[in-house]
């Protein structure tokens, strides 16, 4: 079975065990997105603050209901980019959206991605793609509204955030 | 309900028939599904790992047998022009298979031809309806029936797929109608211990499904349509999950309308089919516009031509049209009281085996009684995404996730389901796969 690869332990222990799961105050922005397809949604949250004259990722905090897949990833990225630059949690990412649109194909660089790394298997299941990535456009959504001011306490619109997510793929 | 009429005990006795044929098991021939099977190139192939494909998402589309095959093969080869224009060979050949299909699909339903109108699916169906109504507004006299507006009442139910849903939520927000709806019960029925309040005089329509695609349930639409005529509403039925499964006769329907789709009865895809009751198709507005369906047209106006041509826009699918024909043939080969049966016989297996699985629970129905061929459940503790990924594995495809039915997954207290469905290719032995499926999933999901 192949399962196996998509499957990974890593992907199982985050889904099982989710990290940093839960809505926190305080926050600057809050978006809800959903995958229209199957319904799978997520709620989150993104908290900034200032590192050195740069905007960085205090705490990402977020409630989803989803399947294995969406819901390991949400909980992976909030363990890789809590604690970075935006700019850098920004790059981490692009780098998961390029091998998310490998089709397998992908050389993922585990320095950039560490453990989401292991979510490269999804990318030969076109279906899945968008479980994957519901967490990440969810924060780079919340992420552009914080920058832009309209945080804190804004909420995003779910119709727009839905398309947003569709057009990212 | 209070106040029972002779014409709704009369529809209950309709609808009652229409049940019993879902359990006309005893006096038809069983269907040689191996045969059945060598008809369907595509269940030869084979799916992820090397594993035979076990298809279960008739419900979402179903596969084409060869004839169906042969027959837009036969079309695009010999007979290929665009029907009901120019004068050459070709092009009579073409409007006479087009025009042909439209006997055969009116025979497959017990209506008559000029009640007939293809559109390219039962959603468009729908929505042709839908705005004609709106269109109503601002067209002549003969639509008088038709318009709505602030203080009149749409009435569908939360059992709806969303296209028998947002067609009429759009109407309501294009002409200041209100929305209302019948809500359903913990076992996925209808619930019509209020239908005296939501049925009133302000009901202008009432559009419900002739059989969910979520949880298989037959609503009693007879009975709904004699309380709605009552009232002068009119009535939509959404025969998509319908039609394909069992011997439909609109004659006996009740409903004023019913939508249908080609690709869910072993037809092509991009057909679909509207019965109108031909009173009313000739008082409608058109919905889409432009050639074929006009009868005279000058730069300051235009007028239509009668029904169904008036709601046939554009070149005609002829070849879509010879396909839908076909699957009415091969359906009526079968007989659709012996497909009923079969699936009636695997519904209550799956409904069988998947509700002895610890954690396993089944939306809606638990027996066959108003109820067809469309299983959908949950799993505790698994994402029919995980379930899904699981029985693909294994080769067994089913669909996962609300079905285009989400105010119906929330009515039943679930974010999603897994769903499988079932047609006449399908054995006993696929339901034991996808039972054995499900159980590999948990194994797989929960362990450690």
């Amino acid at each position: 079975m192949q399962l196996e690869s998509l499957y990974q332990e890593i992907i199982l222990d985050h889904y099982r065990r989710p990290h940093h799961k839960g809505l926190r105050e305080p926050f600057d922005a809050q978006v809800f997105h959903v995958n229209p397809t199957c319904g799978d949604e997520v709620t989150l949250r993104v908290t900034l603050k200032d590192a050195g004259g740069e905007p960085a990722v205090a705490d990402v905090s977020y409630d989803a209901l989803g399947c294995s897949i969406s819901q390991a990833s949400a909980s992976v990225m909030a363990d890789m980019i809590i604690g970075k630059t935006v700019r850098e949690a920004m790059d981490i990412s692009g780098a998961f959206l390029e091998l998310m649109q490998s089709r397998g194909a992908g050389e993922p660089d585990e320095d950039v991605l560490g453990d989401a790394v292991a979510f490269e298997g999804v990318s030969k299941y076109p279906a899945r793609i968008k479980c994957a990535l519901l967490g990440w456009m969810a924060w780079k959504d919340a992420t552009a509204q914080a920058m832009d001011g309209r945080g804190p306490h804004g909420r995003g619109d779910a119709a727009t955030a839905a398309n947003a997510t569709r057009e990212q793929i | 309900m209070s106040g029972v009429s002779a014409a709704q005990q009369a529809a209950a006795a309709v609808d009652d028939a229409f049940a019993a044929r879902l359990g006309a098991a005893d006096d038809t021939a069983a269907l040689d599904v191996e045969a059945i099977r060598a008809d369907f190139p595509i269940l030869g192939r084979a799916v992820r790992g090397g594993n035979p494909l076990i298809y279960l998402d008739s419900g979402a589309t179903s596969h084409k047998p060869r004839q169906v095959l042969d027959a837009e093969r036969d079309f695009y080869t010999m007979h290929n022009s665009a029907a009901h224009r120019g004068a050459h060979l070709l092009g009579e050949e073409a409007t006479d298979a087009y025009e042909g299909a439209r006997v055969r699909v009116a025979a497959f339903i017990g209506a008559d031809p000029d009640e007939v109108v293809f559109t390219k699916s039962a959603t468009e169906a729908i929505n042709l309806v839908a705005y004609a109504m709106s269109n109503a507004a601002t067209a002549g006299p003969d639509a008088e029936r038709f318009r709505v507006g602030p203080g009149d009442e749409i009435l569908v139910t939360e059992m709806e797929h969303h296209a028998n849903l947002v067609p009429w939520q759009q109407l309501c927000q294009r002409t200041g109608a209100t929305l209302r709806w019948f809500g359903v019960t913990s076992d996925g029925r209808l619930d019509l211990s209020n239908a005296d309040q939501l049925i009133n005089d302000a009901t202008r329509l009432v559009a419900v499904t002739h059989q969910s695609n979520v949880t298989g349930t037959v609503p009693p639409v007879g009975e709904i349509a004699a309380l709605a005529h009552a009232r002068g509403a009119l009535v939509v039925a959404d025969g998509a999950q319908s039609v394909p499964h069992r011997a439909v006769d609109v004659a006996g329907l009740g409903a004023d309308f019913l939508a249908f789709s080609a690709h869910k009865m072993l037809g092509p895809s991009g057909i679909g089919v509207l019965w109108g009751r031909r009173r009313l198709l000739e008082g409608m507005p058109p919905y889409v516009t432009g050639g074929s369906m006009i009868e005279m047209v000058r730069m300051e106006g235009s007028t239509f031509m009668p029904p169904p041509e008036r709601f046939e826009a554009g070149v005609p699918a002829a070849a879509q049209a010879v396909g839908l024909a076909a699957a009415c043939d091969y359906l009526d080969g079968l007989g659709m009281a012996a497909v009923a049966a079969h699936e009636e016989s695997l519904t209550a297996y799956a409904l069988e085996v998947l509700g002895d699985i610890g954690g396993v629970r089944i939306l809606g129905p638990l027996s066959t009684d108003h109820r067809g061929g469309a299983v959908s459940f949950t799993v505790e503790g698994i994402h029919p995404h995980d379930v899904g990924q699981v029985l693909d594995e294994l080769g067994i495809a089913v669909r996962t996730g609300h079905h285009c039915a989400w105010p119906l997954h929330r009515a039943l207290g679930a974010q999603s389901s897994t769903r499988a469905s079932f047609y006449v290719y399908n054995t006993h032995d696929e339901v034991d796969a996808l039972a054995d499926g499900v159980r590999q999933a948990q194994k797989f999901f929960t362990a450690q």
